[in-house]
């Protein structure tokens, strides 16, 4: 129980191993563990890096989604619209087709009706004149009688 | 316990320690180094303790070694979950910057609590293989022969591990504050004036003094009770063995205790003695 030798190479041997412990033990520790630190840590943060990225990709998608609707709706109420108009104009255009088509013939019809009645008129007048000249031929120079005849052309 | 001896004869043989000393005759053992005074060796102190340490760095070396910075080993995460606890006490304690301090506390944490485990070791199994040992082959008297084999129960380890702290207080106070501050502060605290120089000095004598005295007496005395009582506890037969496991699982939390309180206040003390009034 007395304090004696042992006291000294217990005190020796406490000096070696902390000295080994200091130099050989806690370093090579320490370097791996906060190796591992920064490993862990740069995985964290890559990790809520790419959580980030993808939140944004996806607010992005969902933007770009949405724009792309806008896009569709917009895009079909134009061609609705388009559509609409065209059958209204080719409605109008066959509406005056017709109307022009109805015109010209009514005209057509009337300019027939004009010549045709000038054609008659002529053919009785100068049926009126074979007739008279025929009566005449008898009587009267049928060149004396001629501007009277022209003349009753002309009241035709 | 041995039936061949009394009550009394198996503690005493119990608590005394492997003696080795040199004399006229050469080496000589235990009874015949009764008077070889100071010089004399614990040779079973010496043999445990020397050994255990030498386990926790081949341990802790052969992990620091290989030790990957990617995902450890089991026996790699055990030592570093030690490591961590070390460091994050010596990190909370200790602000100043020092190599030194988290491998000390660290080695006086682990080798402390090995050797304070050896005292869950059953108090017959050590000094019986070495009375049967010293008997059938050395020839020697089994009751010569001893086996005290937690360390931590000897005062020459607990006050090496003392010393050694207090040599490393007085290194760093010296380092930190100057021969001069260091002597300022034995001399001028807690009156500062300089006719109180001789009590100051008293005082803060017996607090510098105090602090290893209590290291080592602590710890030494915490295992050299609860070593007498596992060795009271084996002397009373059939009865002991309801008793030991509750004694045992007791010191299953007293040794690691012991061990940390060791470790922190080291730790304490010296970032005490770092720091500057």
């Amino acid at each position: 129980m007395s304090i004696n030798a042992t006291l000294i190479g217990q005190l020796i041997a406490f000096a070696v191993f902390v000295y080994f412990c200091m130099k050989m033990v806690w370093p090579p520790l320490m370097a791996a563990i906060e190796d591992r630190q920064k490993t862990i840590a740069d995985g964290l943060a890559a990790g809520e890096r790419a959580e980030k990225d993808l939140e944004l990709a996806q607010a992005k998608v969902s933007e770009q989604l949405k724009d792309a609707k806008t896009q569709a709706a917009e895009i079909i109420e134009q061609a609705k619209k388009r559509a609409n108009q065209l059958v209204d104009e080719e409605t109008q255009r066959g509406h005056s087709e017709r109307e022009k088509i109805i015109a010209q013939g009514h005209a057509e019809i009337e300019a027939e009706k004009n010549r045709v009645k000038e054609e008659l008129r002529k053919q009785v007048a100068s049926l009126a004149i074979v007739g008279a000249q025929q009566i005449l031929q008898r009587e009267i120079d049928a060149q004396a009688q001629n501007d009277i005849v022209e003349k009753l052309v002309e009241e035709l | 316990m041995a039936s061949e001896y009394t009550t009394t004869e198996y503690i005493k043989h119990h608590l005394t320690n492997a003696r080795m000393c040199s004399t006229d005759e050469g080496i000589v053992f235990n009874k015949a180094c009764e008077d070889a005074g100071f010089w004399v060796w614990h040779v079973d102190t010496l043999g445990w303790s020397i050994g255990l340490g030498l386990l926790f760095l081949f341990i802790f070396r052969s992990v620091a070694k290989t030790a990957t910075t990617g995902v450890p080993g089991k026996l790699q995460a055990f030592v570093e979950i030690i490591f961590d606890f070390v460091d994050s006490n010596v990190k909370s304690t200790f602000h100043g910057k020092s190599e030194l301090i988290a491998p000390l506390a660290l080695t006086i944490f682990v080798w402390v609590l090995l050797m304070n485990l050896m005292d869950l070791v059953p108090v017959d199994i050590l000094p019986m293989i070495a009375g049967m040992v010293g008997e059938y082959g050395f020839g020697m008297d089994p009751h010569d022969v001893y086996m005290k084999a937690v360390p931590t129960t000897d005062l020459n380890l607990t006050f090496a591990l003392a010393l050694g702290v207090f040599i490393l207080i007085l290194f760093y106070s010296i380092k930190m504050k100057g021969f001069g501050g260091f002597t300022k502060e034995l001399t001028m605290q807690p009156f500062n004036h300089p006719a109180f120089i001789p009590v100051n000095f008293i005082l803060e004598s017996v607090t510098l003094l105090a602090r290893p005295l209590s290291l080592a007496l602590r710890l030494f005395g915490n295992l050299y009770a609860s070593e007498l009582i596992f060795i009271l506890i084996a002397t009373i037969g059939l009865a002991q063995l309801p008793l030991h496991f509750i004694w045992a699982a007791f010191h299953i939390l007293v040794l690691p205790l012991q061990a940390f309180v060791f470790m922190m206040l080291t730790i304490v003390y010296l970032s005490l003695a770092c720091e500057k009034h």
